[in-house]
């Protein structure tokens, strides 16, 4: 029954609407625009969702994790959606915890998962090195020096980078730019000799950077796993990624229709509700079966991850596009349907679309999942 | 969940000893078995495959054994309908009396209906079709004028009903009626049942673009019809009829699995008719819309899954709603993506020239045109989804389906 939420998730989705809806509401995230919070996030806020065991819903047991599996953190991750929570859970809880616990030595794990759980650790993974999501074009370089390694090269949209005590950087030990093998990925501490990090400003107020490595020296003690094998593990953490993601756009989607609905409702011309007009009836109407859609497509892909591994990459492009076409349209209607008042700062309206946009983004666009679902059935 | 999985496999012995391999293939529309008092099979394994199955009561599957059904729960039903698609067995009874009718007597009928009526829907005895669409009522089918008196012991009916499938091969036809023109316009509407062998019924078919006649137009006239044959309340005939259309748009967004004509699944077309390269479509253009499709089917069979896990806990969801427009939008998009794959091998329209297959691809196009119109169109089910599902407030004049 993996399409209807159990009561354990029930309870977990509740908990998470309430505290993130007191706690950390949108106007949070406005004050932390307006003010130029220098972490971005509210550090006091993650560490009582940590103390709820957010940080850690993914980790089993022995790591202090809750082992709630992906359909506990997805339920977490659609109310912080909902309310456009910045923090550092998907960056931390779910990519950088992902890494550890899939690429991961026996002893990386036992030494930084423990820390994960608790929130006094947050990770950061620094990926892209372009404009567009391509996993495997990796340019920066990690080389052998000595017995250790150096580590150069630069790296873009990294989410928490300006923030993240730990970056994990992906870089190629051998092979060319495009080549599937070859990849390592490397712990590196923020504060190491030759990491410069620059804070980028996004349009939707949440935290990246870009980050350039100059001979970072990079012992083997901080190879995640072993160095050349990335390969064989990073893309299930970027599918974890993409479905996590996918539930976070869920919740902030639910949300921006929810508001959008009530708006019709609300709102008079013609000394009538608007929202009896049939041309914004339909278009209204539409958008919720898409939502139905969407729902179904999120519950399946994050059983996915605890339950039929080997559907994993078709599931993972399947949520992920599916939530970029419906957070686009969803923003783009509910701005339109708001009218004038749609395109004022005041109204939150303008938070969900620029947040959407940046969503959309992350570990890749629709054209990008499109092409991969039609590669992995073979046309 | 043992007894399910021993249900299962109880249930696919039985269909592997019981279900001859003629009718384990695909099945032309003649093949098909409607019943009724015209009614006849292809062939002997297709009389033996309907007796087996009907004497285990799984025409009806779910239907209560009291009334020739098989008794089984939702989750049983779904199993038989899961190894039943496993081995491909054919539908073995065509039936509006199962899909749409029965489900209704059994929420509405008196008891005497459920004796005169399910079991006999069972058996295949009587063919029925569907008398709701007039002329002047289509999408504003409650304006309905066919009118049925009352002449103290019977009522007397005068009118026409269209889209009536297959009334020229129908014993019965199930109606919706006005038995008050002076009320509210849902308010003076019942729901009648009308043999169509009373002196006073005729039909005549109507030819559609695909080229095929399935419907009818179907005309009363002084038809006398028995007080017995009312169904619920006088005059409340309208509830019979919505919860009726639940399970039509149900059926209709379920559709596709069961067709009759050799439908090609469009990845498959792709393969045959489109060029590849480096084991990719080489049309950007297409292969992009085929992933498109592809997805959406994926998320709408996800969804069915989700709606049939909800109602088995108990939730009341309003993703059932969303599924008729879904679904048949997407048949539509299936078809006109066929015809982009296959080119001019889409658009025959009769041999020589052409396969069979191609040849069904080109009327399944023409006839997945009435999808999103049967049933309640596109636009009143996107009315419904606003009205029930988001409560939206009703348009100004413009007089939508309540």
């Amino acid at each position: 029954m993996a399409l209807v939420l159990n009561e354990e998730q029930r309870l977990l989705a509740e908990t998470a609407r309430e505290f993130l809806q007191k706690q950390a509401p949108v106007s949070a995230l406005r004050a932390l625009r307006d003010s130029r919070d220098p972490l971005g996030y509210d550090a006091t806020l993650w560490q009582q969702m940590a103390e709820l065991g957010w940080a850690s819903v993914i980790l089993p047991e022995d790591f202090g994790g809750l082992d709630f599996g992906f359909s506990g953190l997805g339920v977490v991750l659609q109310e912080s959606g909902r309310t456009l929570t910045a923090s550092p859970l998907f960056a931390t809880a779910v990519v950088g915890a992902s890494a550890l616990l899939l690429g991961g030595s026996t002893d990386q794990k036992a030494e930084y998962l423990p820390q994960v759980a608790a929130g006094e650790v947050t990770l950061a993974l620094a990926l892209e090195e372009s404009a567009h999501h391509r996993p495997q074009h990796i340019g920066t370089r990690l080389e052998t020096v000595g017995d250790g390694f150096a580590l150069n090269g630069e790296k873009v949209f990294v989410l928490d980078g300006h923030s993240a005590d730990t970056l994990l950087v992906v870089a190629r030990s051998s092979g060319e730019p495009a080549a599937r093998d070859g990849l390592s990925v490397v712990m590196v501490p923020r504060d190491t000799a030759g990491v410069a990090i620059e804070r980028t400003v996004m349009a939707d107020s949440r935290n990246a950077a870009n980050i350039r490595f100059t001979d970072v020296a990079i012992s083997s003690a901080q190879v995640i796993g072993n160095v050349g094998e990335a390969g064989s593990w990073l893309e299930d953490v970027l599918d974890r990624g993409r479905i996590a993601m996918a539930a976070e756009m869920l919740g902030s989607v639910e949300e921006v229709f929810a508001r959008t609905v009530a708006w019709l409702k609300e709102r008079v011309q013609f000394g009538v509700p608007i929202g009896s007009f049939q041309a914004l009836q339909h278009r209204a109407a539409r958008l919720q079966t898409e939502l139905e859609l969407a729902q179904s497509v999120v519950l399946q892909a994050l059983a996915t991850v605890d339950e039929q591994p080997r559907q994993l990459a078709l599931m993972a492009s399947l949520a992920k596009a599916n939530l970029n076409e419906l957070a686009k349209l969803a923003t783009n209607e509910a701005v339109q349907m708001h009218g004038g008042i749609g395109v004022t700062d005041e109204l939150e309206i303008g938070f969900f679309l620029k947040r959407a946009r940046t969503a959309m983004q992350i570990f890749g666009d629709t054209g990008f999942h499109k092409d991969r679902y039609a590669t992995l059935c073979g046309y | 969940m043992e007894d399910l999985d021993q249900f299962r496999e109880e249930t696919r012995q039985w269909l592997e000893a019981n279900c001859p391999a003629s009718q384990r293939l695909p099945n032309t529309p003649e093949e098909q078995y409607w019943g009724g008092r015209r009614g006849s099979f292809a062939s002997e394994d297709a009389r033996v495959w309907f007796e087996r199955m009907r004497d285990r009561g799984w025409t009806a599957p779910e239907w209560p054994e009291a009334y020739g059904g098989g008794g089984l729960t939702p989750q049983q039903g779904r199993v038989l309908k899961e190894e039943m698609k496993r081995i491909k067995a054919r539908t073995p009874l065509y039936s509006l009396g199962l899909w749409m009718l029965g489900p209704a007597l059994l929420e509405y009928g008196s008891e005497e209906q459920k004796q005169q009526h399910l079991r006999a829907i069972v058996n295949g005895e009587f063919r029925w079709c569907q008398g709701y669409s007039e002329p002047a009522a289509g999408s504003d089918l409650a304006s309905l004028q066919t009118r049925a008196e009352d002449q103290g012991d019977h009522f007397l009916v005068n009118g026409s009903k269209i889209w009536t499938t297959g009334a020229d091969r129908s014993d019965w036809i199930f109606c919706l009626v006005r038995t008050n023109p002076h009320v509210k316009k849902q308010e003076g509407i019942s729901f009648l049942l009308i043999d169509m062998a009373s002196p006073g019924v005729s039909t005549t078919p109507i030819e559609l673009i695909s080229g095929e006649s399935e419907f009818c137009q179907t005309f009363f006239d002084n038809v006398r019809v028995p007080k017995s044959n009312l169904v619920g309340e006088l005059n409340h005939g309208w509830s019979v009829a919505k919860a009726l259309l639940v399970h039509e748009r149900k059926l209709m967004a379920e559709i596709g699995g069961d067709s009759p004509r050799q439908e090609i699944a469009p990845v498959e077309a792709a393969r045959r008719y489109l060029e590849f390269s480096a084991g990719r479509i080489a049309d950007n253009q297409l292969r992009s819309d085929l992933a498109d499709y592809e997805m959406r089917m994926h998320a709408i069979g996800l969804t069915h899954m989700r709606s049939f896990e909800e109602r088995a806990a108990g939730i009341k969801g309003s993703v059932g709603l969303a599924m008729k427009y879904l679904g048949t939008e997407a048949v539509k998009d299936k078809n006109e993506l066929l015809l982009a794959i296959m080119g001019t091998r889409a658009l025959g329209w009769e041999a020589p020239g052409f396969t069979t297959e191609e040849l069904d691809t080109t009327r399944l196009w023409a006839m997945s045109k009435a999808m999103t119109i049967a049933g309640g169109t596109s636009e009143v089910q996107l009315n419904v989804i606003a009205n029930h599902v988001l409560q939206l407030p009703q348009a100004p004049k413009a007089a939508t389906e309540s």
